[in-house]
């Protein structure tokens, strides 16, 4: 299962908790199913979301595979100047 | 990509780390570039935007019919000619809001109609003749001013969101963000020391010297073609494709040369109206902003308020650390609260650790990126409690932060355990540096301050052709605005193993090349680069397979090494090496042309961490400051052109010296800016800097082949808080408020003297 850690503002969407877990072999369906499972969290998903992935920053990443031990964190989707 | 230039395998380059002359620095100071209000058409028109005059106003009605009867005007637009394509997305709706007001004018200098006409006098005249009819509301500027459950509301469905149970009335805070982990309350409780205090941050421009222009030409068939000064001339295309309900491929797009963008030229203003114009007039249209306009009604960054609350053992170990963040971002969602709040404790090792940002709407136009969005003011607050914590301890303030700093292993206050990171580096190399323990003379003072920025890769799309006579083509997406066509020639060159001036960059139109990202988020050294490398080795299969047929081996048999083709090896044959010149000149006959091409969606960027040191003088009769000696040190994976990394961190403490000293949007109380422009709103001119000292680290990425980092964004984190604690130090007192301006710290002074 894939930990996925969430920032402090999601947490009423994943009933509370910082991190939840999550069966996914890439972030897409990680997402797909985060947004299953928590449908509170589908605004931000649909707005735009970035990930670290084992503490490596992924913006637009799909298909980037996940190990059952991974760490994913979620973070609002990057933008820069 | 994997890193080619790993630490136990150090990759030895042969024009990467060079500093060559700037492919585009001739024309640049010739004149002969074309900037975007270079661009001319036969039968072109002139556009202008009326903007309100008014900070907050229902627009009851605009009547057009005198500017249309005038001779010379050719099309008039308002709203009408702006019907929402957006489909229910909140962000592409609030642009079309933002280019043409719709109920309200939300700020002045809002446009709220425009005229293309035969020329400009013709066009001003236009102007005048258009009467708007408006209902003046109360307005709010003032970001605390805008959280009063009092204060006029801009948009009267705006619910805050991230808060939950969601509330049920409008506010203009738009969202709520909360980042970090451990317990708060539990880490102050372990705490011997706590130091709090609030902080403010005054609105800047990213002050580009170029203002925004364009040139439309739209075709009756509904096709069109846009000259435009922008970093992203495919953001452009979609953008103004969605606005205008028009297909993508129907608009090409062409990026002038740019004069400054700093994340400002990130997004549309004038090129919607232009485009809108030219469709109703069937001419082309082009559109410049003035100075004013620019202030007025582009995009600068949020202004602040800022609390900081962090807690230390005697010992100096931080054991807590809690900032609540409120940015403004104008009247309309998207302030860089999220990136604030992330970025606020980024470069500490925190047990527990909390930040809580809110994006608040105001009467102000519509903020845009500015290098490092939202992290240099947070950066600011954190900063000046540090170094006021280890002088409470008797710390020096560099040790402090070494026992403090993130490293490989932390579990950053955003969320992510950092992998190989250089911040360590960056503050070993400051202690070490002669300016850290330099003399100072009367009434200076020095500060120093850390600095982080995230930096990411994005959308990539790159083709090269290699010419008959052995020179190569190189066509980018990503419009060139800290000198990155000699990086990607330069990258080019190494990756062919040829010189750096065989290679020629260029940035292609949108209908040349695949999609590309906005050239921001310190991106494009790193992912275009990246694109470039894979395009260069996809061009050097192809040479080599040419060089296989001339030979007559097996394409396999063919390696490349040092800008030749050569047999693989003894059985391979024994031929003496090709070099591209030789199979690029046989090309004809050998299948056609050679070319490279990539699409490319570039991750692993890696952060970046950056240490600035700053020696200020204030004069304590008038409390004007001086920065007499400033010094950058940052971490760029691997320095591709180590000329334009200086220029990097030299221009990001130069704006930032100008956001800590004098840089503010001043409003007045009937919600109008005071100073929009150079001689009231003031940017460091070169008498007001000193040289200003670069060190480069090289501490390579691994998500990069030779290593690479972005540098564009974090160093203009780090210079509001090393200048405010230099200030502090020559002052005497802690300044908590930017800018700095002589009245302001005058006051301070004199309060703190009794």
């Amino acid at each position: 299962m894939v930990s996925v850690v969430v920032w402090g503002s999601l947490k009423p969407y994943t009933g509370g908790r910082a991190r939840v877990e999550i069966e996914a072999e890439n972030v897409r369906d990680l997402l797909a199913r985060l947004g299953d499972a928590y449908p509170g969290l589908q605004p931000q998903l649909k707005r735009g979301i970035s990930v670290a992935v084992d503490g490596v920053i992924f913006r637009d990443g799909w298909l980037q595979p996940l190990k059952p031990d991974s760490e994913v964190c979620l973070l609002p989707r990057m933008v820069g100047g | 990509m994997p890193l080619d230039n790993t630490p136990e395998n150090k990759r030895k380059f042969a024009v990467v780390g060079s500093r060559p002359l700037r492919p585009d620095g001739v024309d640049k100071v010739t004149g002969r570039a074309k900037f975007g209000a270079d661009a001319v058409a036969p039968g072109m028109l002139i556009g202008r935007i009326l903007r309100s005059p008014h900070a907050h106003a229902r627009i009851r009605n605009i009547d057009t019919s005198k500017a249309e009867k005038l001779a010379g005007v050719k099309a008039v637009v308002t709203r009408d000619d702006f019907p929402d394509h957006s489909r229910g997305d909140r962000g592409l709706y609030d642009i079309l809001y933002n280019v043409m007001a719709r109920e309200k004018a939300l700020y002045e200098g809002h446009a709220v109609a425009a005229v293309a006409a035969v020329s400009a006098s013709v066009a001003r005249q236009a102007l005048k003749l258009i009467k708007v009819d408006y209902e003046i509301l109360p307005h709010v500027t003032d970001v605390d001013e805008a959280i009063k459950p009092d204060a006029p509301i801009l948009h009267p469905k705006l619910i805050t969101e991230g808060v939950e149970p969601k509330p049920k009335k409008a506010s203009n805070i738009a969202r709520r963000y909360e980042f970090g982990h451990g317990d708060v309350e539990e880490g102050f409780r372990q705490a011997d020391i706590i130091v709090e205090r609030s902080f403010k941050t005054e609105a800047t421009h990213q002050g580009y010297i170029e203002p925004h222009a364009c040139l439309a030409n739209v075709g009756p068939d509904g096709s069109g073609e846009l000259w435009v000064c922008t970093q992203g001339h495919f953001m452009v295309r979609d953008t103004c494709a969605n606005l205008l309900g028009i297909n993508a491929s129907q608009l090409r797009v062409t990026a002038s040369e740019i004069g400054g963008g700093f994340g400002g030229k990130t997004t549309v203003f004038i090129e919607p109206v232009a485009l809108a114009l030219s469709r109703k007039a069937n001419r082309p249209v082009k559109v410049v902003m003035t100075r004013e306009e620019v202030f007025k009604a582009s995009g600068p960054t949020a202004s602040t308020s800022i609390d900081i609350k962090i807690g230390i053992t005697k010992d100096g170990r931080i054991v807590a650390g809690d900032a609540t963040l409120r940015y403004q971002g104008g009247a309309f969602p998207g302030s860089p609260a999220e990136f604030g709040g992330m970025s606020t404790f980024a470069a500490y090792d925190l047990p527990h650790v909390r930040a809580v940002s809110y994006d608040v709407v105001t009467n102000r136009p519509k903020q845009a990126a500015y290098r490092a969005p939202g992290a240099p003011m947070a950066n600011f607050a954190v900063e000046s409690v540090i170094e006021e914590l280890a002088g409470k301890i008797g710390m020096e303030p560099i040790d402090f932060r070494i026992k403090n700093a993130a490293r490989e292993g932390t579990r950053a206050s955003y969320g992510p355990v950092y992998g190989p990171i250089g911040l360590e580096a960056t503050l070993a190399a400051a202690k070490k540096h002669p300016h850290f323990k330099a003399p100072l003379g009367p009434n200076q003072g020095r500060g120093m301050a850390c600095g982080f920025w995230f930096n990411f890769g994005g959308q990539t799309c790159v083709s090269l052709n290699v010419v008959a006579d052995g020179t190569v083509t190189l066509s980018v997406g990503t419009p060139d605005i800290g000198g990155s066509r000699a990086s990607m020639c330069l990258m080019a060159a190494e990756e062919f193993g040829i010189p750096y001036d065989k290679v020629r960059a260029i940035i292609a139109d949108t209908s040349s090349l695949g999609y590309n990202d906005v050239t921001d988020g310190s991106r494009v050294t790193f992912a275009t680069g990246m694109a470039t490398i894979l395009a260069v080795r996809d061009a050097i299969k192809k040479l080599c397979a040419r060089a296989a047929q001339m030979w007559g081996i097996p394409e396999d048999a063919v390696t490349w090494e040092k800008g030749h083709a050569r047999p693989a090896g003894a059985n391979a044959g024994n031929f003496p090496p090709l070099s591209l010149k030789e199979i690029a000149a046989a090309s004809g006959g050998t299948g056609g042309p050679i070319a490279g091409h990539t699409e490319y969606s570039a991750d692993g960027a890696g952060v970046s961490f950056a240490t600035h040191i700053c020696d200020a003088e204030v004069d304590p009769e008038t409390g004007a400051t001086r920065v007499v000696r400033y010094t950058v040190l940052q971490d760029a994976g691997k320095a591709i052109h180590p000329e334009y990394v200086e220029g990097q961190f030299q221009g990001g403490a130069t704006q930032g010296i100008g956001w800590a000293l004098n840089e503010e949007y001043i409003y007045g109380k009937d919600g109008r800016l005071q100073n929009a422009g150079f001689l009231d709103y003031r940017i460091p001119v070169c008498s007001d800097l000193p040289m200003i000292d670069t060190v480069i680290l090289e501490i390579p990425n691994p998500g990069h082949p030779y290593g690479v980092r972005g540098v564009g964004e974090t160093s203009i984190v780090p210079p509001l808080a090393a200048i405010a604690n230099a200030v502090s130090a020559a002052a005497g007192v802690r300044m908590t408020s930017l800018p700095m301006s002589p009245p302001k710290v005058l006051k301070a002074i004199e309060m703190a003297q009794g």
